[in-house]
């Protein structure tokens, strides 16, 4: 499984929007499950070394329901695709569609899913 | 006759399971596996995993520093958990929760007192290293009054500490003489200082910095003369990348008058002239370099580089200023650590859930350890190097 999401994350990093199903629960476009758990481990393990593996906060804030409660999704999620200029946070865009950070800005707003091992 | 030595034979198996054979730890080390909270005991003569010690929470970016007769670990994890790990019986010995996010940390002189860098609430702990009770507490406050993140901890002769403050930017020493009376002596070191290192003669403490390109350098011979600031322009020119994991100063990498360090937000690194402190050289490399690190007893340096080049490790000869080697020991690869005396590497791949160990000479792969998502790789050598 985790070597799967791996080389699906960079197999369809190349064409992720390709592989979004139509409409999930919120509206918004779903990742298929591959890709979602390849997003699920980029988070947990890359944001992860500076926001930390349990998302509770590191060199960059934490990223718990809590904290992100009252801020705007749509700027979330502009953070993660553009990063924070004068801070370390960098720009996500090349390896994230702007449906892919909505969809994590939306599960971290929710309280953001394990990773499967 | 006969019975008697049925009786030795009794005599002999009842001892063997009384006592443990005894064994040194000069050659034990242990792995962080970041995403189980536990850690591995391995060895190195062998080069094989003795056992596991679970139970020690948030592992993510965990640090550990030995006690001075490499018995004990002490494993400081993100989420402010301090923990006495004994490498012989392979247990827990001691744990607190010092603090709410933690960084790494530093073991005194003496090896008396361990030190936690923390970043909520930004500061320096100190404890008691037999029992881990809490003997200091240094708030992490700048000169504008606000709470800073701890980074870049380390030891410095005579039960001194000198750390770095990345908010505030500022480095401050520390004497710890009398636990109950730290004196602090603080410097202002340029923007956002995101780690730091000793050099092996432990005169120059030096702090990279992130809000800005150059180096902050304190004189540990000379701490009256303040903290210089060098290579402010060695950027110059060239376009700063984003940086998809801050670069780590920890290890050696430095061979002859050259340290060799990570540029932040640049496929180089950069060789500096620890004599002038100028810019020597730089090396292009695979990626953004996050740990540059010497290998013992030669002029090589090991470098694992920042997502998404994280899949390779590059080999660069410090003379020659060139890369000589490009492996790639799995996917992640998160830390390396060199035996004491240079002739094995030990590689950690986090998404490969392995441990690579090379032959440092043919670069030929002598074994692979399984390990659950490892990151640090830490042997117990370490216990005698100041700074480390």
């Amino acid at each position: 499984m985790h070597t799967r999401a791996l080389i699906s994350f960079w197999a369809l990093a190349l064409s992720a929007g390709a592989v979004f199903s139509p409409a999930g629960a919120e509206g918004v476009l779903q990742p298929s499950p591959e890709r979602r758990a390849a997003l699920i481990h980029l988070v947990r393990e890359d944001c992860g070394s500076c926001h930390g593996l349990t998302l509770k906060g590191g060199l960059g804030p934490a990223l718990l329901p809590e904290t992100l409660a009252g801020k705007e999704a749509a700027s979330l999620e502009s953070t993660v695709l553009h990063g924070r200029p004068g801070t370390p946070m960098p720009p996500w865009q090349a390896f994230l569609t702007e449906a892919e950070a909505r969809w994590i800005v939306e599960q971290l707003q929710k309280g953001f899913p394990d990773e499967i091992r | 006759m006969k019975s008697a030595s049925v009786l030795a034979l009794l005599v002999l198996f009842l001892a063997g399971c009384a006592s443990v054979q005894p064994r040194g730890t000069g050659d034990l080390g242990l792995v962080v596996e970041r995403a189980t909270g536990a850690v591995q005991v391995v060895e190195t003569s062998g080069k094989t995993v003795l056992g596991e010690v679970e139970g020690l929470g948030d592992l993510s970016h965990a640090s550990a520093v030995f006690s001075r007769d490499e018995r004990y670990a002490y494993v400081f994890g993100r989420d402010g958990g301090l923990t006495k790990v004994d490498l012989l019986a392979r247990r827990i010995d001691q744990r607190v929760i010092q603090a709410g996010n933690s960084i790494g940390g530093a073991i005194s002189t003496d090896g008396r007192l361990v030190a936690a860098a923390n970043y909520t609430p930004g500061g320096v702990k100190f404890f008691d290293a037999a029992t881990l009770a809490q003997v200091a507490e240094i708030p992490a406050i700048g000169a504008d009054g606000k709470p800073s993140k701890v980074v870049g901890l380390v030891d410095a002769p005579g039960n001194r500490f000198i750390f770095a403050l990345f908010e505030a930017g500022e480095i401050w020493l520390v004497e710890m003489k009398d636990p109950a009376h730290p004196k602090v002596t603080k410097f202002p070191a340029g923007k956002e200082p995101y780690d730091a290192i000793v050099s092996p003669d432990s005169r120059w403490y030096i702090a990279g910095l992130f809000g800005e390109d150059g180096l902050a350098v304190l004189d540990l011979w000379h701490p009256e003369q303040g903290v210089k600031r060098v290579l402010k322009d060695y950027g110059q020119g060239g376009q700063k990348l984003p940086v998809f994991k801050m670069p780590h100063l920890e290890g050696w990498g430095f061979v002859g008058p050259y340290a060799l360090l990570p540029a932040v937000g640049r496929h180089e690194v950069l060789v500096v002239d620890t004599e002038k402190w100028t810019l020597a050289g730089k090396i292009l490399a695979a990626g953004q370099p996050v740990f540059v690190v010497g290998q013992p007893g030669s002029r090589r340096v090991w470098v694992n580089f920042a997502f998404p080049d994280n899949r390779t490790v590059q080999v660069i000869d410090a003379v020659e200023k060139r890369v000589v080697k490009t492996l790639h020991p799995g996917k992640a690869v998160l830390h390396l650590e060199f035996t004491p005396r240079g002739e094995n590497a030990w590689v950690s791949a986090r998404d490969s859930d392995k441990l690579v160990i090379y032959d440092t000479e043919t670069f030929e792969v002598l074994k692979t350890l399984p390990s659950s998502s490892p990151s640090g790789i830490f042997f117990t050598p370490r216990a005698h190097r100041i700074g480390w």
